[in-house]
């Protein structure tokens, strides 16, 4: 482990936390540009944490330490994940710590944490807000697995730099299992980020919110750290997948300064490219009833192991 | 002269018995039987676990008891795989007799001093099981295990349901034992020779290889809980007291494990490759039926129940991921998979006992077991709440605890598996797989709905505000398993060199340079291809929650104000408008409503007291045990028929069996 790795190590975790809220906001302007509305400002997310971050922190009188934590974990798992997905460079030393897998436990690690703290109040909407969470991820994390698994098995590891850096440096070969697999990490995506079809971020409406059901009862920091680790899965989902399924442009090593810089606009252009897909796909679709869900994300996690099916049938 | 592993395991063995036997002695004296026995027990536990831990890599040792029959004398063995299921044993089962040492009461059922016997005997057969080296030792030791278990099983034996429970355990262990017998029997291969020893040189041939391996995941399936078996589990954990469930769960459905390892790859010789197809398929179906059912449940104890089914299942699958690889000898592969197997075994005991005690404890405090009227225990029991998280998270599977190594370990070895020469197996692997990342992913849904229904939110009942934590010696053993728990998850190269010894028995391979490189990074195969470190996983988490707490505390502030929760202006909010287990359930039950036999009371519109009720049974029960049951009773009653009790029609029998008897012979 060289100190220059070392670096873009943090920087790589330092842009992530800077560029996430970034993310949102931007998603959220060519959403608003989409659907004939005038825009809130691109800054308005770094905004909304810092007011929040002011503010007096109201806790239920019902709560345990564990509501109190669980922003804290969340935000840490997030910053975890941020610094093992490669985004600029594929040389990070943390990511020897943990792969494709301990990635998907740490998400799952976030969602049992957040789920459990809005268990903790004991409303109606905190308990129901946590069960649909864990029945959404109950599929999607396998998805999410199978996703990963198929990039893995085509580039014989499950380390995330080793499967971008074989990706990135192939010969170019087209892998109809890449495909499937690319469709299925959209579904699971736009339903781990509470997006339309499957969660709706703009709304408070009871019988369809799920994400924002479980966080009802925070307010101030907590609530500026869990909207912070919300705008970190977003980049972080992001960059996977720009990372697998567009991997070109991300620097090798980390001795190569110029490189990485040269990775910087590559990943900016991309980000702004994928956010504006996001909103176009959340524009074009309609909300689907809870129930509809399992389908959904059925179909996404049958999607992935077909994936994995057709990696095996064509060898990769 | 030194006293050998092997003999002190026997005194360890006979130091159980003594200390049961001292129970029988003043049976209703329970200051004695708690303060005095059960400690004694645990220490001799822990002494068990010290000297398995030093017996795995050693050389086997045997010797020959002079007991038993007369020309069969009891064969013992102490060799890496019963050290290392000695050590299970002895670790989590010292913690759960600490446990027990405030648990037992003077109740309405079996005496104290009788449990304490019965609870000891079982402590002791299950290690005699461990190092019984011929099939007559073996088989006396299994049924007095089943028999031991039994009785305290109906320790409450005045309540007819556990009675029932009792007796369906008891049916089941005994198929299950004919299984063994049988399957025992056809090791031996018509030399006559029981001992291990002689059915380890045995060559079988043709189809009797395939016979013994079947019918041992038959019997040792019947114990361990696989589908279609498994339906004595969700009845006679709720019904036993927590310690046993504990001792049931964590340790004994091990021994079954330890049964199906030892004939697999110890006393048969050579495996085939569709066995692991059998084995790998059978456990996922468990694994997957288990999940499922454990989210439905509304009984903390058979939740945890239907979660053991779910994990015995995924154990059996790596079994059968083993022997495929082994078969084709891929043996670097196989051992990581045994490793991940053992590994496995060796956290379901820890993380299945803690949570096992737990709900001990919160029965104990509340006398309520069904979820529906627990919650909010946090706040009366901070000590059983905190530790039981750390189980509840490590059987979620989740980094950087000890449910999730295993399980990298486990998924490793299936991404391992497309270098198979045939290409259906390959085309199976993807499925296996997916099948059991997603009872993975259920298994968090399930404890999550666990923990959060029984210690979070507000309390369901008005009694509940009077729940106590639990004692001194009880928060003594939680802590014990939560920190194997936790320890088992930071250090598992360390856990991985200890198991080496068996895959180098078992497999004639070691797991690699899992081992070998570099004792913070987890690395099976090379580094290049795979690497988990959970110790700096914890570090970093840790580190950046400790940091940002600091930094928004500096550069803000850390005032807090509590109100009432938000009632989103509806001011009438009561803690029954909380989810209850069967409304946090009912999303799966909708999906995977297949799987279940449900009947449901619809009230009607024009009810004056309109009910609602559903009930989430097992198909198993229809399909397989009450047409059993019928046709035992059919049979049962043909024969009936011909017992009129009168003595002359019976003379007649016997009348004309002679003369048919006599035909013959003739």
């Amino acid at each position: 482990m060289t100190i220059s790795a070392l670096l873009s190590q943090l920087l790589q975790l330092a842009i992530a936390l800077a560029l996430a809220p970034l993310l949102v906001g931007w998603v959220n302007q060519c959403r608003a540009w989409l659907q004939n509305k005038s825009a809130p400002s691109l800054l308005l997310p770094y905004r909304t944490i810092r007011k929040l971050f002011m503010k007096d922190a109201v806790v239920a009188s019902s709560a345990s330490p564990i509501f109190r934590l669980a922003p804290y974990v969340v935000f840490g798992a997030m910053c975890c994940a941020a610094a093992i997905v490669p985004s600029l460079a594929t040389d990070l030393p943390f990511a020897r710590a943990a792969d494709a897998i301990a990635l998907v436990g740490l998400f799952a690690l976030a969602r049992v944490f957040i789920s459990l703290a809005a268990m903790d109040i004991g409303t109606s909407f905190g308990t129901m807000g946590a069960r649909r969470e864990m029945f959404v991820g109950f599929l999607a994390e396998p998805a999410l697995l199978m996703v990963l698994f198929t990039a893995s098995l085509i580039s014989g590891s499950t380390s995330l730099p080793t499967i971008v850096d074989t990706l990135a440096h192939r010969e170019l070969a087209i892998y109809p299992s890449l495909a499937l697999a690319g469709v299925a990490f959209t579904m699971v995506s736009l339903a781990e980020n509470a997006r339309i079809p499957v969660d709706n971020p703009a709304t408070h409406l009871e019988l369809t919110m799920i994400h924002e059901a479980m966080i009802l009862e925070y307010s101030a920091r907590h609530l500026a750290l869990i909207e912070w680790a919300s705008a970190l899965k977003l980049f972080n989902y992001s960059c996977i997948g720009l990372a697998i399924f567009l991997p070109f442009g991300i620097a090798a090593g980390s001795d190569n300064w110029l490189a990485i810089l040269g990775a910087a606009p590559a990943l900016i252009g991309k980000l702004i490219l994928g956010g504006f897909a996001l909103a176009l796909i959340e524009t074009l679709s309609a909300k689907m009833r809870i129930f509809r869900a399992p389908e959904f994300l059925g179909t996404a996690f049958l999607l992935a192991v077909l994936a994995m099916l057709v990696n095996q049938l064509l060898g990769s | 002269m030194p006293l050998s592993l092997l003999q002190l395991v026997i005194a360890a063995i006979a130091a159980w018995l003594a200390i049961g036997a001292l129970g029988l002695v003043r049976p209703r004296h329970l200051p004695f039987i708690s303060r005095a026995l059960f400690p004694a027990g645990a220490a001799v536990g822990l002494a068990l676990a010290v000297v398995a831990f030093l017996g795995i890599g050693p050389l086997p040792q045997a010797t020959v008891l002079p007991i038993g029959l007369p020309d069969l004398p009891f064969h013992l063995r102490l060799d890496s795989l019963s050290a290392f299921f000695l050590l299970l044993l002895g670790a989590a089962g010292s913690a759960i007799s600490l446990f027990s040492v405030g648990y037992f009461r003077s109740s309405e059922g079996t005496a104290p001093g009788v449990i304490c016997f019965q609870y000891h005997a079982f402590l002791a057969s299950m290690a005699l099981v461990l190092v019984a080296d011929d099939a007559y030792a073996f088989m006396v030791a299994w049924e007095s295990m089943a028999l031991a278990s039994y009785f305290l099983v109906t320790t409450e034996h005045r309540i007819p349901e556990i009675r029932h429970a009792g007796f369906l355990y008891l049916l089941i262990a005994h198929v299950g034992a004919i299984g063994i017998l049988l399957c025992f029997g056809v090791l031996q291969g018509g030399s006559g020779d029981y001992t291990f020893g002689s059915m380890r040189s045995m060559i079988l041939t043709g189809a009797w290889p395939s016979a013994a391996f079947f019918l041992a995941l038959f019997g040792f399936g019947a114990k361990a809980g696989l589908v279609p078996m498994h339906i004595w589990l969700p009845e006679a954990h709720p019904a036993a007291p927590s310690p046993v469930s504990a001792l049931m769960s964590g340790i004994m459905l091990k021994t079954a494990i330890y049964g199906l390892l030892r004939v697999t790859f110890d006393l048969l010789n050579g495996q085939l490759w569709w066995w692991g197809v059998v084995a790998l398929s059978l456990g996922l179906v468990t694994a997957l039926f288990g999940v499922i059912f454990a989210a439905v449940q509304t009984d903390m104890k058979r939740l945890l129940a239907y979660s053991s089914i779910e994990n015995i299942g995924i154990i059996v699958a790596g079994i059968g991921l083993t022997i495929l690889f082994k078969a084709y000898g891929k043996t670097l592969l196989a051992a990581i998979t045994l490793t991940a197997v053992l590994y496995h075994t060796l956290n379901h005991a820890f993380f299945k006992s803690l949570l096992f005690l737990a709900t001990g404890s919160v029965l104990h405090a509340t006398k309520e077991r069904s979820l529906g009227k627990l919650g909010g225990l946090i706040h009366r029991m901070p000590w059983v709440a905190w530790l039981a998280l750390v189980g509840t998270l490590a059987i979620a599977g989740l980094p950087p605890l000890n449910g999730f190594v295993s399980e990298w370990l486990l998924l490793q070895a299936f991404l391992f598996t497309p270098s198979l020469p045939q290409s259906f197996v390959n085309m199976l692997v993807p499925v296996a797989a997916a099948a059991l990342v997603l009872a993975v992913a259920l298994a968090a849904y399930v404890m999550v709905k666990f923990y959060g229904v029984i210690f979070l939110g507000q309390p369901r009942e008005p009694n509940l505000a009077y729940a106590k934590d639990a004692g001194l010696f009880e928060r003594c053993a939680l802590v014990w398993l939560a920190l194997g728990c936790v320890l088992l998850g930071l250090f598992p190269v360390n856990v991985i060199a200890m198991l080496d010894p068996i895959n180098t028995m078992l497999i004639g391979s070691t797991a690699g340079h899992a081992i070998t490189d570099n004792w913070l990074l987890l690395a099976p195969i090379s580094a290049d291809r795979s690497s988990y470190s959970p110790l700096i996983v914890l570090v970093v988490i840790a580190a950046m929650v400790l940091l940002t707490i600091q930094v928004v505390h500096r550069f803000y502030h850390g005032r807090v104000r509590t109100a009432d929760p938000w009632d989103c202006g509806f001011p009438l909010q009561t803690p029954r408008m909380q989810d209850s287990a069967e409304g946090f359930g009912q999303p799966i039950r909708q999906v995977f409503e297949p799987f279940f036999r449900i009947e449901r009371h619809l009230p009607s519109p024009f009810d004056a007291a309109p009910v609602y009720s559903l009930k989430a049974d097992d198909h198993w029960w229809y399909w397989l045990y009450l047409p059993i049951a019928r046709s035992a009773d059919f049979v049962a009653r043909l024969v009936g028929r011909i017992q009129q009790g009168r003595i002359s029609v019976y003379l007649t029998y016997s009348f004309f069996t002679l003369l048919t008897l006599l035909f013959f012979v003739r």
